[in-house]
């Protein structure tokens, strides 16, 4: 009997857990798209990859607003910025092992002179880096650093509120 | 006469915080950098003055760990071949503090450069004074630098090509284009470009 609730509960924690969500390639117009939809109002988008240590670092707060505030009109956006031929092997076991629920992209573009700007004007292109979209007010903040505990889901709580 | 003190008083804030804040973010295009000494791998200590014969340098901002560093390494090399003789050396920084990034330390820098065969210097910014002086925030950063006497003026600052994934089908060769506009006395037309790259492990306060 023992056994069967063991079988259960890891088929139950397996479907929530350790799988983690399917990651999208996309290009850039697809991204814009993605940051200039209206719904939901608030977006969280983090660009992330899995060999950049900082970036890792900081993802399970972002995990966490994905969690608190699901359903709540707004949505955390994950890009990975790993080299689209890491996708199958790297990214897609890092997205696994950590049982990433967050919606997952990576983008897969060369010229990022001409993008990095219309993202944000203040971006030098280093990650980790956030842009936090919110439609209602029609306002965009960027912040390109590292967060620490307790820092995101205070940015989202005073933009909530 | 009150409004005009204190119109006078806000101005002069006005122009200390700004130019505190041009400090923080580190050299535009048109700014003096400074020269530095600092450690090489083969354990001598590097400044720019010592290129005498040089009319200009590329300090480069990379390290082992940063997956956009390492595919741009044949890059970096293939540039020091080609221009070092023409008097635009490539001198190489690691920014990166090892204690947060165990990967960057002197050690395995050193390993790096013999693996690779580095004909240039690789740099420690053990401070990380330098890398902040400059303003770097990511590696690879470019910066080049044109001698004036001997004063080294910035140039160029950025990316070194626009495709990182292969330099054949780079488009645009903004360094390269930099480095070939001071060699014919002309300005660099595209003297700022940005790319993306890993951020740089800053020392914990």
């Amino acid at each position: 009997m023992k056994f069967v609730y063991l079988l259960i509960f890891l088929v139950a924690f397996s479907a929530n857990n350790v799988l983690g969500q399917k990651v999208e390639v996309i290009k850039f117009s697809q991204l814009q798209e993605i940051i200039n939809t209206e719904a939901p109002s608030i977006k969280v988008i983090n660009f992330w990859a899995t060999w950049c240590k900082p970036c890792i670092e900081e993802l399970p707060y972002f995990e966490e607003i994905h969690e608190t505030y699901a359903g709540d009109n707004l949505e955390v956006v994950l890009v990975s910025m790993d080299f689209v031929e890491d996708l199958n092997t790297k990214v897609k076991f890092f997205v696994e092992k950590k049982g990433l629920q967050s919606k997952l992209y990576l983008l897969d573009e060369t010229d990022y002179n001409k993008i990095i700007d219309k993202i944000d004007t203040s971006w030098s292109g280093a990650i980790p880096a956030t842009l936090i979209v919110d439609n209602r007010k029609n306002k965009k903040e960027f912040y390109e650093r590292q967060f620490k505990e307790g820092e995101l889901s205070q940015i989202i709580r005073t933009l909530i509120n | 006469m009150k409004s005009t003190y204190l119109f006078t008083i806000a101005m002069l804030c006005a122009v200390v915080i700004t130019g505190a804040t041009f400090e923080e973010n580190g050299y535009s295009v048109g700014d003096y950098a400074i020269d530095f000494k600092l450690k090489n791998v083969d354990g001598k200590m590097v400044s720019m003055s010592d290129y005498k014969n040089a009319k200009g340098v590329v300090v480069i901002f990379t390290c082992n760990t940063c997956p956009y560093s390492k595919i741009y390494e044949d890059r970096i090399i293939a540039l020091n071949n080609k221009y070092a003789d023409q008097g635009y050396p490539v001198i190489a920084i690691n920014p990166n503090d090892p204690e947060r990034q165990p990967g960057d330390s002197f050690q395995l820098m050193k390993q790096r450069a013999k693996q690779k065969g580095f004909t240039f210097p690789y740099l420690v910014d053990e401070t990380q004074e330098v890398t902040r002086a400059y303003g770097a925030t990511r590696t690879p950063h470019v910066y080049l630098l044109k001698k004036e006497k001997s004063k080294y003026r910035v140039a160029y600052i950025g990316a070194i090509d626009n495709n990182h994934k292969s330099a054949a089908d780079a488009s645009e060769k903004y360094l390269e284009n930099a480095i070939e506009a001071l060699k014919a006395g002309k300005k660099v037309s595209n003297d700022f470009t940005k790319a993306i790259g890993c951020t740089i492990k800053w020392r914990e306060a």
